[in-house]
């Protein structure tokens, strides 16, 4: 048995990107000692990704604009499915969060006045998107970065240590949510560059792990999407609500094959980019949804005419949600009207001057003529749907972000569900970052000030052994476990492979039951060839070790995916079924709820009836009546049931 | 269009170690991040190499390819000669870890050594008024990934470790000159002088404009054109203008 290094902290947040970060610094302002541990180096987490821009209704742009916009089209967006109380409080919150970052030093793109601009995004009624160039993700993980660094030199200041009451743990891992009883005492969790195991005793958890991308083969995401907050979660008792829901972004690289699934940001749509197919036609005038046939321009002329007169004009479908354009790519490409490398065309260079490109897409057309030899200013993209997104997640209390059923355990960002319903916005994540990042950390912290000095949750031992051996597990894989899985030790890059290959062809974009039943039967037999993982090598900085470990997360959330997807028997936002294709009012109401079996050890592992996830339906809460009233009564028949709009 | 390339790859550890020999495979389009990739997965799967985005925006996958310092991930393949031996190295400037993976930690102790960034008191959030034209230079040091491949170029400390204690490197005088730059920054009301700052904190004097840093960003800074040339002259306006001079001895002695 190896030593394990011990420290204790009031507040530990599980991932350094937008969501973690906020609650970090908001923890610490409250007058907490708080740790963040996380995967990659400080500064470096995938909001680094994030492209267009934060949503919030400012109306430095268009001066119509204000919460209650930026909530309709967040429900709308979600067809109806979000939790409508988060959706309330991003919309209300979210210009606070992004005036508050201009205070910590973010430098965004500015309107003739002086003001932050704003620019239009999919989905968005007014420009709403807050912005830096196309990369508003690199400045607002860079202004987080650099307020906790303020906060750092304060505390120098005050008790001659910059991380007396603010550490960042970078390039370490978290495997266990540790309990004492019920309640939340801590986490368990490794080193990479040394391998060391660590434990970190506090009474309150933040997760703010991001997402599940990395089970598919085509992905925006970055290795650290491995799904660890989403599992740590369920292993901790918490639960999973709307995992079936996943969005594919319309627009991703598609050659060369080594950077397939490479982001291409919907701003070049925004800024007045169109989708063509082969035969060069603008297909997406053919795929308007009745739901949204109102909104959206019926010719390119009027279309074209939006940009500068958004007054008397409705704007190109080129700028619906993106579950309508992927699936609208998907169906071309599926038609044989696709580009020569499996895609559509994505074409900005006949549509405005090469130095307007080069100023407002200046990482497009660097990322296009480094990686793919593509001149946007010149010739079309080519671009098809990747895997980006999981509006699915642990299930929160709205207000405090805290994990249902699991006391002292919070979760915000993309690791939380509800706030999205079935589909994202673009924007609206980074928003989401910062409105529930601050308020699960300011609840955290609340919470863990409740505890008197040294009454807070214990950490118990055998937890930390049973963790160190679980983590140990790789180095001895050869034989297995006589009950669960035996034979010769696996390659987990192949199970990766492997497990990548079977989430895309089978529980992708488009989805049907048999596919996802086979999906179901290849988990089980990946997780028991998984429980055979090893690795080469020893501890110290050992990637084949760290993936063996991350297996475990993906399995699991890939089995909710799988499961919630089955059982879903319609068709909404980022879940769509090829034998269930309408959207079904009845189903508006049903969110999915995944929890761990009890029974989750032994030869559930490799039963794939039985599995590891257990599924329930549960009947969300009314909307509230101030809230519907936002709304037109003819456009809610088309979510809500007759039931739902007579009471 | 696939080939046999012939690889090699430093492995080792703080003890020492040494460039070790692949023969592995090559497809279009790839690039020298995607055959560690592929080498992890085959041969070597121990094989430390750090990495995020793998698209240019998160600046982890620093290495040096030939001797060149450069992101792994924007390295494309097509760059080299099939039948040339592709030599990746870690950074020379930082400690090696493992194998492609160094210690960078230097760079996150001079960050912390800059003043942040004060926000004037007499303005609310929502409040700030910038001129785009006014924000375009300090957007373009904002655009510094943090790849800290300037740093691990600059001859200062490439050569000599012992600067590192006086130096902040190209990086960091950047993140000054950014700071300095900043239309609403109220360092000066705060009793900051970033100017000073620059040169006796951060070792500005060290510079002298070789402009290796900005031939290695992979984000196209000029770095020493628009920032540490610019910060030179500043500096050098506030300590050997007699005017200014005066003119700053007087407003203190007001205070």
């Amino acid at each position: 048995m190896t030593r394990v290094d011990r420290q204790s902290w009031d507040v530990v947040v599980v991932g350094a990107g937008g969501a973690g970060l906020r609650a970090a610094i908001e923890a610490r302002e409250q007058g907490l000692r708080c740790a963040v541990i996380c995967k990659s180096l400080f500064g470096k987490a995938h909001t680094v990704m994030a492209e267009g821009g934060i949503a919030a209704s400012m109306g430095n742009v268009n001066h119509n604009d204000n919460w209650q916009v930026h909530f309709r089209d967040t429900m709308r967006g979600g067809k109806f499915l979000n939790n409508w109380r988060m959706a309330e409080l991003h919309a209300q919150e979210a210009p606070d969060r992004v005036w508050e970052l201009e205070t910590w030093g973010a430098v965004f793109d500015r309107t003739p006045d002086g003001l932050i601009s704003q620019r239009n995004f999919g989905g968005h009624e007014y420009p709403r998107l807050a912005h830096v160039g196309d990369r508003t993700g690199l400045e607002l993980i860079r202004t987080l970065q650099q307020k906790i660094v303020s906060l750092q030199q304060e505390d120098e200041r005050e008790y001659g240590d910059y991380e007396a009451r603010l550490k960042v743990f970078q390039e370490c891992t978290v495997t266990r949510v540790l309990k004492e009883n019920r309640r939340v005492s801590g986490v368990f969790g490794y080193e990479r560059e040394s391998g060391r195991f660590f434990v970190i005793e506090a009474p309150a958890v933040v997760l703010a792990t991001g997402g599940i991308g990395k089970s598919f083969k085509v992905t925006s995401n970055s290795w650290e999407y491995t799904g660890d907050g989403h599992a740590l979660a369920l292993l901790a008792g918490a639960r999973l609500v709307n995992m079936e829901f996943v969005q594919f972004h319309p627009t991703g690289m598609v050659w060369p094959p080594s950077v397939k699934g490479i982001l291409v940001t919907e701003s070049v749509r925004g800024d007045g980019g169109v989708l063509r197919n082969s035969d060069g036609k603008r297909f997406m005038f053919d795929y308007v949804p009745d739901v949204f046939k109102e909104k959206y321009a019926e010719s390119e002329a009027e279309g074209d005419r939006w940009y500068t007169d958004p007054d008397h004009n409705r704007r190109p479908p080129e700028l619906l949600p993106r579950d309508e354009v992927a699936r609208a790519i998907n169906a071309e490409v599926k038609a044989g009207r696709g580009s020569p490398h499996g895609g559509v065309f994505l074409d900005v260079s006949t549509r405005m001057p090469a130095e307007v490109i080069q100023r407002k897409l200046p990482s497009m057309h660097h990322q296009f003529k480094e990686l793919a030899d593509v001149d946007i200013t010149a010739e079309p993209m080519e671009v098809g749907p990747t895997c980006h997104y999981v509006m699915g997640g642990v299930e929160v209390d709205p207000d405090t972000a805290a994990a249902v059923g699991v006391p002292g355990l919070f979760a915000a960002g993309e690791v939380a569900g509800g706030m999205h319903g079935s589909n994202r916005l673009g924007g609206n994540s980074l928003s989401d970052l910062l409105v529930f990042g601050r308020r699960a950390g300011l609840h955290a912290a609340r919470y863990a000030a409740g505890f008197a000095t040294g009454a807070a949750p214990a950490v118990p031992e055998a937890d930390i052994a049973l963790a160190e051996a679980e983590a140990l597990r790789p180095f001895g894989a050869e034989g297995g476990d006589q009950h669960v899985s035996h034979g010769p030790a696996e390659n987990p890059y192949t199970l990766h492979q492997e497990l990548q290959q079977a989430m895309s062809d089978l529980v992708g974009i488009i989805r049907r039951s048999g596919e996802m039943e086979e999906a179901l039967h290849r988990l089980s037999g990946l997780r028991a060839r998984a429980r055979r993982a090893g690795v080469e090598g020893h501890r110290q900085f050992n990637p084949g070790w760290h993936l063996a470990l991350d297996l475990r997360n993906m399995l699991l959330v890939s089995e909710c995916v799988a499961r919630a997807a089955l059982e879903r028997t319609e068709s909404r936002g980022g879940h769509t079924r090829d034998d269930h294709p309408g959207m079904d009012r009845r189903w508006r109401r049903v969110n999915l709820v995944c929890r761990l079996a009890d029974e989750s050890a032994g030869h559930a592992v490799t039963d794939s009836a039985l599995g590891l996830i257990r599924l329930e339906r549960q009947e969300t809460p009314p909307i509230r009546p101030d809230l519907l009233a936002l709304f037109e009564k003819e456009e809610l028949t088309k979510y809500l049931t007759d039931e739902e709009l007579t009471s | 269009m696939s080939y046999q390339a012939h690889f090699k790859v430093w492995r080792g550890d703080k003890d020492g170690g040494g460039l070790v020999d692949f023969e592995v495979a090559v497809n279009e389009g790839e690039v020298v991040l995607d055959i560690i990739h592929r080498l992890q997965a085959t041969a070597a799967p121990d094989l430390a190499v750090r990495w995020n985005c793998k698209a240019g925006k998160c600046g982890s996958c620093s290495a040096e390819v030939n001797g060149r310092p450069r992101l792994m991930c924007m390295t494309r393949m097509s760059v080299f000669d099939p039948a040339e031996t592709i030599t990746v190295t870690p950074m020379r400037s930082f400690p090696v870890v493992r194998d492609l993976v160094t210690d960078v930690s230097y760079n996150y102790a001079k960050a912390r050594e800059v003043p942040s960034f004060v926000p004037p008191k007499e303005l609310g959030p929502g409040q700030y008024r910038m001129k785009q034209e006014d924000v375009g230079r300090v957007q373009e040091f904002r655009k510094c990934i943090e790849c800290f491949l300037c740093q691990n170029t600059c001859h200062v400390v490439r050569d000599h470790e012992e600067n590192k204690t006086a130096f902040a490197g190209p990086r960091f005088l950047m993140r000054v000159a950014e700071l300095d730059m900043h239309p609403l920054d109220a360092a000066d009301e705060a009793g900051i002088d970033r100017r000073r700052g620059a040169r006796e904190d951060h070792g500005l004097g060290y510079c002298n404009i070789t402009k290796c840093c900005t031939e290695v960003c992979p984000e196209h800074i000029k770095i020493t054109d628009n920032a540490l040339i610019p910060l030179k002259e500043r500096v050098v306006d506030r300590s050997y203008d007699p005017l200014v001079w005066l003119g700053s001895k007087i407003r203190r002695r007001r205070t």
